[in-house]
């Protein structure tokens, strides 16, 4: 790896505690931003030369400081002032700053500047890219690439997310403990939309997604080294690597969805998977559920399985049934009656969904379970109404390809019925 | 003598490395350890999982406090690591609990989730 290289992750690892700490100072986005590239460019310059100060983040927060403050008197008296007065004395300057930044800094700083991020004002689409540009530092091009969009609709975007925060104030009184943990939530919430906003892609938006969820992953550790002790946020990351651990094997070559129980385990990412598991058991140990654990939770029996026939669906039944306790959703009661149905047989499942009807008579999924719990009971003419409905409530050619795949067996079942197997 | 050579860096620069990029550097790192390995002078090698992953035990006066994260005080010095094997982070904190028990003098314990290790033998 040259320098250079080295120099170029340093800056972008080094970029949310940096540009936190120059929104303290600023109190204003754009300014601290600029202060930032400021700040980078004088890296490139000085690090090659002087090799790579003792900490970097100190360093770019004084230089950025600096240069933004010259910035200021320079059009103040429009007169330059030299560059140099700035450079001169940063070996001291360093150390003091390295000396009273510490973590318990950066963490508000941190979280202020994720909190900017996800203002209730802004639509989630807006929320995410905001985080993309500001924390992230992706460049407007790259972010509008993830999100399909031309990279001048982005641009509009990004701006007009910028001026709504600027109207609304960014709050920055040191937080007391329950607003630090309501914010916290909020940016739980909002890390947890850029990794789905990746997840959630298929076919060939796919692999121009995949950042999305690096990024988030990158954002969620980067909390948790913060707030060390919140099983949550363990959860959260937990969360997230067991889902990505699997980004390889989720697509065939023709970039459809495969499903979990079809998918090639020896493609599974062994090390996110490890990474998943620790903090799992770290967060468990709290005490303290929360929505996010319990998914990681069942993402890890999945992981845990070396086959799916492996699976231990009814631990996972329970898992549901307590996020279902926490977080009350037709959607998550569907999933826990695919459980159910593998656990305990797909008559107890298909009497647990039906009372889901009235709320879910627009739902792909629902249709899709429901049409596959009747075929597994023999119920083939109510299964085909099923899954005709899914199909007409299919959101991508794939999903309708796979309940496809559903009708093109009953009809083969239908022509020889001898090979039928009622289960009930 | 046998030294034990610890690595340090930054892990956010190395975790945010691509697929390619890290498997590129292990790939260089293998062939220095397939090397001292024929020449009888490697013992295992671990690669360990972000400090994100790590719980830490410290004695005090009654009972060893766990806390979460990584060992963070600059006024202890790293004196001696084991590797072990265990179902869960309870059975490695247990561990850990046995240890401060038979040792008398304070310190503490992180207990760090190991990603990969290549169980490379010294010559008896």
């Amino acid at each position: 790896m040259t320098d250079m290289e080295w120099i170029s992750q340093a800056l972008s690892s080094a970029r949310p505690r940096v540009v936190a700490a120059l929104l303290r100072y600023f109190r204003d986005l754009d300014r601290a931003e600029e202060a930032f590239q400021d700040a980078c460019l004088r890296a490139l310059k000085a690090w090659p030369k002087n090799g790579p100060p003792r900490d970097p983040v100190a360093w770019l927060i004084f230089v950025g400081r600096n240069a933004a403050i010259d910035q200021v008197r320079r059009s103040a008296r429009h007169q330059p002032l030299p560059d140099e007065r700035v450079l001169s004395d940063l070996e001291d300057a360093e150390e003091e700053m390295a000396g009273r930044l510490d973590d318990s800094d950066y963490r508000d700083d941190i979280l202020r500047l994720l909190f900017v991020c996800c203002h209730p004002d802004l639509p989630a689409t807006q929320q995410i890219a905001l985080a993309l540009r500001i924390v992230s530092g992706l460049s407007v091009k790259q972010i509008a690439r993830a999100f399909l969009v031309g990279e001048s609709a982005m641009e509009q975007r990004i701006t007009r997310a910028k001026a709504r925060i600027a109207n609304a104030g960014v709050p920055f009184d040191a937080p007391g403990p329950v607003e630090r943990s309501e914010r916290l939530a909020a940016v739980a919430a909002m890390i947890y939309l850029v990794f789905n906003e990746g997840y959630s892609a298929s076919g060939g938006e796919a692999a121009m997604r995949v950042p999305l969820c690096d990024e988030a992953i990158r954002l969620a550790r980067l909390l948790l080294r913060l707030f060390q002790s919140e099983p949550e946020i363990m959860g959260l990351t937990a969360l997230m690597l067991l889902q990505h651990a699997r980004a390889a094997a989720r697509f065939d070559t023709d970039g459809t969805v495969i499903l979990l129980e079809d998918q090639d385990r020896s493609l599974w990412n062994q090390k996110m998977i490890a990474e998943g598991l620790a903090l799992i058991d770290k967060a468990m140990r709290h005490g303290r559920a929360g929505t996010y654990q319990i998914q990681a939770a069942i993402a890890a029996l999945h992981a845990r399985a070396k086959r799916p026939e492996d699976t231990d669906w009814a631990q996972i039944d329970l898992l549901y049934g307590a996020l279902e306790r926490l977080q009350p959703s037709p959607v998550i009661t569907l999933n826990r009656a695919v459980a159910v149905s593998k656990a305990r047989g797909p008559e107890e499942a298909l009497a647990m969904i039906e009372p889901l009807a009235p709320k879910l008579s627009g739902y792909f999924h629902f249709f899709g379970v429901k049409g596959g719990l009747l075929m597994q009971l023999g119920r083939c003419a109510e299964a085909r109404e099923a899954f005709d409905r899914a199909i007409a409530l299919a959101n991508t050619s794939a999903e309708a390809a796979h309940i496809r795949m559903h009708l093109d067996r009953l009809e083969s079942e239908a022509a020889s019925p001898s090979t039928a197997t009622p289960s009930a | 003598m046998q030294y034990a050579i610890l690595c340090y860096s930054d892990e956010d620069v190395v975790g945010s490395w691509s697929k390619e990029e890290d498997e590129a550097c292990m790939a260089r790192l293998m062939t220095v350890q397939e090397r001292l390995h024929k020449e009888g002078r490697l013992g295992p090698v671990a690669r360990l999982l972000p400090t994100t992953a790590a719980t830490t035990l410290r004695k005090g006066k009654d009972e060893p406090l766990v806390l979460d994260g990584p060992f963070a005080e600059t006024k202890e010095q790293l004196l001696g690591f084991y590797v072990v094997d265990c179902a869960s982070l309870d059975e490695a904190l247990d561990i850990a609990r046995e240890l401060t028990e038979a040792n008398p003098g304070p310190g503490s314990y992180e207990i760090r989730p190991v990603g990969t290790f290549v169980p490379w033998t010294l010559p008896a």
